[in-house]
């Protein structure tokens, strides 16, 4: 039996989630193909930070996008709690990024203070390593200082899924699970999809939000999706007190009192598994800041995969030949998850492009 | 509580026995037992508060998976008590929330 939707978003990802459940809140009938168990979501290995602080270094118009995603974090928060009856702990104090060396304060700075010369809205302060010891009294005395920027905050990315689940299947959202979307057939004003499983779908849209997936899938719509995965690999250590109160860039504790520890990137292919040296890097390199840290025990170590664009930045497009095939991808799917929910979804369901997301096609990578 | 009565070590497991000292107290525990054991034969359900809502934990898998046993053990803070046997003389304490680290 065929099943008709309005739209269906293929991958049930962070990004496929946040926009479909845009959708369906807005009355349209969706459908979300999502992969297998064993299939690679950066959506469920994250590190969870709804950060805005020196993104677009290259790209203004990518730390505006940023911001407006993080400025809209709150309430998109709230409607989660509100529709799913999960709180996903979102707060938003302000992150840190801490410097080893009075260079690497300059350099960030100057960094900072360029961005903000391009959009005054993008707040930061640079603090010397005295200053930071008052507002941050976790670390240690070997930090050279730190930017602050108020601009920066952090989420629990597993109950932020878990509640998107919730909140879509709430306003009638349909989920396929194990329904890795094979071919997608577009007909006459329509598109056709087959399902792994042998199901086949029709939708009147579709959107790729399949994260590396799109890769394969893209071409078969007119689109390009030339993504790679990154890895990354992450601890988390043992629940503790409550001591730092704000996220930085690489170490963050959460509410129940874990400390995160990441922010590693290799080019290392499909591989997601973790590695002894770059783990003792990343507890390293977070032990320096935080002394404090040396005797906190490890529970739990994993990696996962970015998805990323050789120039980092997302693509946001609608397909020239086959109209209403949309292609939606980034490398922050916390961060913009706000954003794709508001301000991808209407666009998608036939708004006028946001003037946000000016620089986001793929012809950019043309040769 | 039910689990109070429903707790028994079983005949084999009552040899030698060793002195452990939970929360000062001083308790004669048969030497076979983990630390989460002991506890719950000495009557201690409760071996810890959780971190957020401070609500009571007692151990729960007794086998290394839910981490509802922490305790500090010799001075050694959120050990799984499951997954360590007790020895003569071992300091056990019960856990406050989460440990201290500042
Ligand atoms: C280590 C690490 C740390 C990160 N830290 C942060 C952070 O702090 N802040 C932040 O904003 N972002 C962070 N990210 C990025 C963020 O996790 C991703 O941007 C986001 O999860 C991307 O979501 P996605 O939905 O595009 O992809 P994924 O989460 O990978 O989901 C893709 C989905 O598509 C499905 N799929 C694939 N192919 C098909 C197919 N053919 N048919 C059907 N379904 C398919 C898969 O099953 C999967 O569920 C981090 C990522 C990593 C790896
Ligand atoms: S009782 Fe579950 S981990 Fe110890």
């Amino acid at each position: 039996m065929q099943k008709t939707f309005d739209i269906a978003v293929v991958g049930g990802g962070l990004v496929g989630m946040a926009i479909a459940f845009g959708l369906a809140k807005r009355g349209k009938r969706v459908v979300v193909c999502d992969g297998e168990d064993n299939a690679l979501r950066a959506a469920r290995g994250n590190f969870g930070l709804v950060w805005v602080q020196g993104k677009g270094a290259n790209c203004v118009n990518y730390a505006r996008w940023s911001l407006h995603s993080a400025d809209a974090w709150q309430g998109f928060a709230d409607e989660l709690l509100a529709r799913s009856g999960v709180s996903i702990g979102f707060c938003r104090p302000g992150g840190f990024n801490i410097a080893q060396s009075r260079e690497e304060l300059a350099s960030k700075a100057e960094a900072m203070q360029r961005l903000h010369l391009a959009e005054p809205r993008l707040k930061f302060e640079v603090l010397e390593s005295k200053e930071l010891a008052q507002r941050l009294p976790a670390v240690g005395p070997h930090a050279a200082g730190a930017i602050y920027s108020p601009n920066d905050g952090h989420v629990s990315p597993l109950y932020t899924l878990r509640a998107l689940f919730a909140a879509y299947e709430r306003v009638g959202g349909e989920y396929a699970p194990n329904a890795n979307v094979t071919e997608i057939n577009p007909t006459s004003g329509s598109f056709r999809l087959r399902v792994a499983n042998g199901h086949t779908l029709e939708a009147g849209r579709v959107v790729l939000a399949a994260g590396l997936g799109n890769r394969t899938l893209a071409p078969q719509v007119g689109l390009r999706a030339p993504v790679k995965p990154l890895r990354g690999q992450i601890l988390v250590t043992e629940r503790v007190r409550p001591f730092l109160a704000h996220p930085t860039i690489y170490v963050r504790q959460t509410v129940e009192g874990s400390v995160l520890v990441g922010d590693s990137a290799e080019d290392v292919g499909f591989n997601d598994g973790v590695t002894p040296d770059v783990l003792a890097d990343i507890a390293r390199r977070a032990i320096a800041p935080f002394p404090l840290l040396e005797h906190v025990r490890v529970v739990r170590a994993w990696g996962a995969l970015r998805v990323m664009t050789p120039d980092g930045l997302p693509i946001y497009e609608e397909s020239a030949s086959h109209p209403g095939a949309y292609l939606a991808t980034c490398h922050s799917g916390v961060t913009l998850a706000a954003a794709h929910c508001d301000t991808v979804a209407p666009w998608i369901l036939g708004g006028d492009r946001p003037a946000l997301l000016d620089t986001f096609y793929a012809n950019r990578f043309a040769v | 509580m039910p689990t109070d009565l429903l707790f028994k070590t079983l005949p084999l497991a009552q040899q030698t026995t060793v002195r452990i000292y939970i929360d000062e107290q001083m308790h004669e525990v048969p030497g076979t037992l983990s630390v989460a054991a002991a506890l719950l034969a000495a009557g201690h359900l409760a071996c810890r508060t959780t971190p957020v809502g401070d609500n009571e934990r007692a151990p729960f898998c007794m086998m290394g998976v839910c981490f509802d046993c922490l305790l500090e053990i010799d001075g050694v803070p959120n050990r799984q008590g499951c997954m360590t046997l007790v020895r003569d003389g071992m300091q056990v304490r019960r856990m406050q929330g989460a440990r201290s680290i500042a």
